[in-house]
């Protein structure tokens, strides 16, 4: 782990200054154009300066972006409608909700997959055929479909979230409900465990190493699931109607900041599921 | 009221269909069965499906029926057509094939060098977890709002998995076989071309997998942020607002066969290329 701080800080360190070099690239254009409406000559200083300190341009250079989300989430209110924290906890919401009844809906049809050959049958080739389609294309019709029932607000963003995160579930639990050798089950029916017993002490527990990955590709998916089901909805609130409203107006710096809000929080979910993770297995002397 | 018991005893017949079928497969697992299982499983959804909306008396505007989508996808093959071209050939595939493209040199790059290989792959991995498509935007605002604009967010969403994936079947190989390359005194090329990318196909051929659907989603939701009048995404933003959801749903069923399509002929690639590989033999065995 320690080995790899220094690349890991290298690499980053070059992405920035490839960044920077980028903003000079991207925004000159603009610079010049006002540069010679104005009639004054740029140096190659005033240019650099000028390209780092643009309102709306092409590329924000990572200060603009920082003090950005420094202004958004710190220095306003977490009420205010341009706070950055605000909209942050619409998309988490609506993450976790959709997250929770996503992997319940996955761990559901895997059980049931397990146990059921009808299901395994006929379910699984529809769950695998239901993830071709893409999915996220059809977020803004659900959104209005749901709207036009009453339902409105928390719930169809969460729905998208559940769609996109109950496939990687299912999968990974199939497999992991799967994956006790036969003598371990043979062992299970020497001492006559009942198939629930079966199930509590032998096939659950050992299916958790596959549950818990499997739910870091949920959430991830999840959040996105979250972010664009808001686009749709007119812009009104979270990290995707920030996305919308920044590229409608141009406000480039407000875009990059959400985005980097988003990662943020992608970073902290799957962070936290790793924790719990390495804690749960730990305590069950699996890892 | 006819049509909802219609849709019940439909329900009841595809049920059973299935628990029969299951059991005469518990014999040898032949294939027919295994094919008619699921297909009956689908056909009696969009059966059940038809009766209940007819029954209920559901609004076209919410939910329509199979067999109007079916019709109005028959009118307008013409629209469709142009859609998916616009979609799926010029910003899907072009960015599919980019993006891989690119995905492969880097990890055949990031190979040769550990410290990048160290630097590089966490952040990857962290890359990969993020929602990439709010770089969508910023994208369309770079490349317009044509093609190109899509086929770059395609780029950028199947670059990180598309390498993380590579970078790991390129270890795949055993260190003995690689020290029997070197008993053979073949060189860093010739070791690479008959060795380890060989083996390393398997990897590549998964990450191939999971980004044909991402390369569709990513070139779909893209045209939410701006597009031509034409397009899989811009037809269903537009639809939803007229409320022609059967044309939506056409476009949803385009998607589908696309995104099965493309994913098939992947899978029918890898057949052709990983023939060596165990899970490959496995399936061939039981055809």
């Amino acid at each position: 782990m320690k080995r790899s701080v220094l690349p890991v800080l290298t690499v980053v360190l070059a992405l920035l200054v490839i960044w920077y070099g980028a903003a000079v690239w991207l925004n000159a254009a603009w610079a010049q154009d006002r540069a010679t409406r104005a009639g004054v000559e740029l140096s190659l200083a005033e240019l650099v300066a000028d390209t780092w300190a643009q309102d709306k341009p092409k590329l924000p250079a990572p200060h603009q972006v920082a003090v950005e989300l420094w202004e958004t989430t710190v220095e306003k209110k977490i009420t205010s409608k341009r706070s950055l924290v605000y909209h942050s906890w619409i998309t988490l919401s609506a993450t976790l909700l959709g997250f929770a009844l996503g992997t319940a809906l996955g761990i559901a049809l895997a059980v049931g997959i397990v146990y059921n050959r009808v299901m395994d049958m006929s379910v699984m080739p529809w769950v695998i055929a239901s993830q071709t389609i893409p999915i996220l294309a059809i977020a803004p019709m659900i959104i209005v479909v749901l709207n036009a029932v009453g339902i409105s607000g928390l719930l169809p963003k969460a729905m998208i979230s559940m769609y996109l995160s109950f496939f990687p579930v299912v999968v990974g639990m199939v497999k992991g409900l799967r994956s006790p050798a036969i003598m371990q089950l043979d062992q299970m029916k020497t001492w006559n465990a009942s198939p629930a017993q079966t199930f509590w002490k032998l096939r659950l527990p050992s299916s958790l190493p596959y549950l818990f990955t499997s739910m870091k590709v949920a959430m991830a998916a999840s959040l996105v699931g979250a972010i664009v089901g808001e686009l749709p909805t007119g812009a009104v609130a979270g990290l995707g109607a920030r996305l919308l409203a920044g590229s409608y107006y141009g406000q480039t710096i407000q875009i990059w900041s959400a985005l980097f809000m988003a990662a943020a929080l992608a970073a902290v979910l799957v962070g936290l599921i790793g924790l719990v993770q390495r804690l749960v297995l730990k305590r069950m002397g699996m890892a | 009221m006819a049509w909802i018991v219609a849709g019940i005893v439909a329900w009841g017949l595809g049920l059973w269909a299935n628990v029969r079928l299951a059991r005469l497969a518990r014999l040898p697992r032949s294939r027919a069965t295994g094919l008619a299982v699921p297909v009956i499983f689908g056909v009696t959804l969009l059966v059940i499906w038809e009766c209940f909306v007819r029954g209920l008396g559901v609004p076209s505007v919410i939910l329509p029926p199979p067999s109007a989508i079916a019709t109005r996808f028959a009118a307008a093959t013409h629209i469709l057509w142009e859609d998916f071209v616009q979609t799926a050939i010029k910003g899907a595939l072009t960015g599919y094939v980019l993006g891989c493209g690119a995905a492969f040199l880097t990890a055949l790059a990031i190979d040769r060098f550990p410290f990048l290989q160290r630097g590089l792959l966490p952040v990857g991995n962290f890359v990969a977890a993020l929602p990439i498509i709010g770089m969508a935007p910023i994208l369309v605002m770079w490349f317009g709002f044509d093609w190109q604009s899509k086929a770059a967010v395609v780029v950028v969403m199947v670059f990180f998995p598309m390498l993380v994936n590579t970078v790991e079947g390129l270890q795949a190989s055993d260190r003995m076989q690689r020290d029997l390359m070197r008993t053979y005194a073949a060189g860093y090329w010739q070791t690479l071309i008959k060795l380890r990318l060989p083996a390393a196909m398997p990897f590549v051929f998964n990450g191939l997998k999971i980004t044909t659907t991402l390369a569709l989603i990513g070139a779909i939701v893209a045209e939410f942020f701006g597009s031509p009048i034409k397009g899989m995404g811009f037809r269903i933003s537009t639809s939803v607002g007229q409320l022609a959801l059967d044309l939506v749903w056409a476009e949803i069923v385009v998607a589908a066969i696309a995104g099965s399509a493309f994913f098939g002929a992947v899978a029918l690639l890898e057949r052709a290329i990983t023939f060596w590989h165990p899970s490959q033999r496995a399936r061939a065995g039981q055809t």
